[in-house]
């Protein structure tokens, strides 16, 4: 199986395709949806952005795919096509071919990630041991290398160094170099600089986007900031409660967004321009309890656009005006309707006035 | 204009200027902790955090230990060796088994008989406590740290097994755990040396020496203690995000158990396994107070002080020389035990 990876596959259609993934877990509390009918197609070589706020199911989704949620409790429904074979149901001992050698996963923390107490080369050469069948002595050369592309100085050094001797950024270099270690053809980098300070953020990512354009790999790029996808993603899907709420070509979605929560989340990015003592941006309330989810649109709780239909019929996914464009809203930005509501809801005083503020 | 601010340091000779001098220092503090100890990854990483934060230590306290540490260490070091010494005979301290009734129940300093005397006295039937004592220090150390090894073995992989696995196979280890551990260790210690000597006396089975049998005995007793701890220590370290990491670059369980899991559980198992030991040993001691000990002529610790506990009023002597050296050991058994946990507590606090 490992010299598969080596064979292109003659398959043409998208490397990665979701369909309908649903993923709850049994709690005492009851059953927490938190991935709830998602579909979404990734083709090779490209970069799939998926953004949400915290509890959106984005961390879940990308592991969801990957099958690598705990087993207790879970349901999984849906279909996931790898290079159009169906790997949604395939038992841990198959799936192990896959993780690593297919597709691989950068954590959010490089600080919890990487094993304290085994040297920096064992944690890379493990996976290509594994994978490939090479001798230590060429594992260890590769692993050099791959911390030599990832920018990592003095790489011999390193690799005979622990993880507490690096520091935050060095170590999700050594994270990356580890998750590249086999070649994968799909990387899900699941929040890959949210713990990492914000000078070396737009390093790592511009490193991430370099070996990608490199080895021609896809990735799905999960984050809870519209501005890191923006010119890294060549489309965008907006998760909200579990669901793909919005999704379009990143260039459509910033010039032309229809879903009141996407429209939310790029207000609260905080400006350059804007003068220094301006209130920052934020979205009222709190992610609907997934337990027991609204019986209508879920963010309709929190939307300064409500209207009464809102809150009792569930906006199907439909098509925007350019192609590629899905959104599910009754009201959506930049329509008539749309304004029509904000404006009623402005003039009844519907919604708090930190939502009213909100969008502009 | 950086150019024209080019400081003298930017170009130094070889050899020459503070930064090499610095470096050089560095790498002798590293290599004498590369060479101080060589097995095992937890200790590794232990010794790279010291060179990062005590490195600069100098003298014999480089490790950063305390004097008792040191004294403690010392104690362990010369009791073992003691002990090695009397079973391999290279060093006899008199004959354990001669009987000189002329001495029986001396106290130290007692010089009558043997030409060099005998410094701690005699027992009851007039032997010498010294080569008594050396030899028994081999008994005890033996069935402590063998019946640790044991509890380890099991226990510990046990708990390492459900603890990484989770779920039912962990449900049904602990409450295996739980039933073993109702029934009172000193209760199921003595049923188990009873079975044990009893079957090979009834020719069901071949006789084991009594070591081996008080091993197997204290072993078990130990196993759900040890399993639990073991358990525990690799539940918090199995959900950790590194272990997904490595299940997500394609790692097979066993390889994830053995590699990730268990060098993070073991510094916390190590100091707990000294801890262990001398718990043994005074185990040891209390089921040969109850009569199913070592058998004597072979000496222990425990059994000595069992022997001639009915002396204790008129020579205390005899009881109290091996009751001092388990006292001592234990405790040394037990600082050293914290030592070390205090050590490796350092390896996430120092990051």
């Amino acid at each position: 199986m490992s010299d598969a990876r080596f064979e292109e596959s003659a398959y043409g259609g998208p490397l990665l395709e979701v369909t309908d993934l649903t993923t709850s877990f049994s709690t005492d509390r009851g059953v927490v949806r938190a991935v709830d009918g998602v579909s979404l197609v990734l083709e090779r070589g490209k970069t799939l952005g998926i953004v949400g706020e915290s509890g959106s199911g984005k961390t879940v989704l990308s592991r969801s795919i990957m099958n690598l949620l705990p087993k207790r409790g879970l349901q999984r429904e849906g279909s996931v096509r790898f290079e159009g074979k169906e790997i949604s149901e395939l038992p841990a001992d198959a799936m192990r071919h896959y993780w690593g050698a297919q597709m691989a996963m950068i954590f959010q923390d490089p600080m919890t990630s990487l094993n304290p107490v085994m040297k920096i080369g064992n944690q890379i050469t493990e996976a290509i041991r594994e994978h490939l069948d090479v001798t230590p002595d060429y594992a260890r050369d590769l692993a050099e290398s791959l911390l030599a592309s990832v920018r990592i100085p003095e790489p011999h050094v390193r690799l005979n160094e622990y993880p507490h001797q690096l520091s935050g950024g060095m170590r999700q270099r050594v994270c990356i170099a580890v998750a590249l270690a086999c070649g994968p053809k799909l990387l899900f980098a699941d929040e890959p600089t949210t713990a990492l300070d914000v000078t070396v953020q737009a390093q790592v990512l511009d490193l991430i986007a370099g070996q990608q354009a490199e080895r021609f790999m896809a990735m799905v790029l999960v984050t809870h900031d519209l501005g890191v996808v923006a010119g890294r993603a060549e489309r965008v899907a907006v998760m909200y409660a579990g669901r793909v709420v919005e999704e379009a070509p990143t260039g459509v979605l910033f010039a032309d967004m229809k879903m009141p929560y996407s429209e939310a989340l790029l207000a609260s990015i905080p400006k350059l321009d804007a003068h220094s003592h301006v209130r920052l941006n934020t979205i009222p309330g709190r992610p609907p309890d997934l337990v027991h989810p609204p019986a209508g649109c879920k963010f309709a709780p929190r939307c300064p656009y409500v209207q009464d239909r809102c809150l009792e019929e569930e906006p199907p996914l439909r098509a925007g005006p350019t192609a590629g464009h899905q959104f599910r809203c009754w009201f959506p930005v930049g329509t008539p309707e749309g304004q029509e509501a904000r404006a009623k809801n402005e003039r009844e005083g519907r919604v708090p006035a930190a939502a009213v503020a909100g969008g502009h | 204009m950086p150019g024209l601010r080019r400081s003298p340091r930017a170009t130094p000779g070889p050899g020459s200027g503070g930064p090499t001098i610095r470096d050089e220092v560095g790498e002798t503090v590293h290599e004498e902790f590369e060479s101080g100890f060589s097995g095992g990854g937890a200790l590794v990483a232990e010794q790279a955090v010291l060179v990062g934060d005590e490195g600069r230590g100098r003298g014999p306290l480089k490790w950063g230990l305390s004097f008792f540490a040191w004294l403690a260490i010392g104690w362990m070091v010369f009791i073992v060796i003691i002990a090695v010494l009397a079973k391999i005979g290279l060093v006899t301290w008199g004959d354990p088994q001669n009987v000189i009734a002329s001495c029986a129940r001396k106290g130290p300093f007692a010089n009558e008989g043997t030409a060099p005397g005998h410094l701690l006295g005699c027992d009851s039937d007039g032997r010498d406590m010294i080569a008594r004592l050396a030899l028994g220090a081999w008994t005890s150390l033996l069935v402590g740290t063998g019946s640790v090894a044991l509890g380890f073995l099991i226990g510990g992989t046990l708990g390492l097994i459900a603890g990484y696995f989770g779920g039912r196979l962990d449900s049904f280890l602990v409450s295996t755990f739980n039933v073993l551990l109702s029934v009172p260790g000193v209760v199921l210690a003595l049923a188990l040396v009873a079975f044990l000597q009893g079957s090979a006396q009834a020719g069901t089975a071949t006789a084991l020496p009594d070591v081996v049998i008080l091993i197997i005995a204290i072993g078990v007793v130990a196993i759900p203690l040890i399993g639990r701890i073991s358990r525990a220590s690799a539940l918090t370290w199995s959900r950790r995000e590194f272990v997904l990491a490595a299940r997500a670059q394609g790692a097979k369980n066993g390889r994830v158990m053995w590699r990730e899991v268990l060098p993070n559980v073991l510094p916390a198992m190590v100091s707990i396994a000294l801890l262990s030991v001398a718990i043994a040993i005074v185990a040891e001691g209390a089921l040969a107070i109850l009569g199913v000990g070592v058998r004597p002529p072979t000496p222990s610790w425990g059994n000595m002080i069992a022997i001639d506990r009915g002396e204790l009023f008129t020579s205390p002597h005899i009881v109290f020389e091996p009751a001092l050296l388990i006292f001592l050991t234990v405790l040394a058994l037990n600082y050293l035990g914290d030592v070390i946990r205090a050590k490796f507590d350092v390896r996430e606090s120092a990051i």
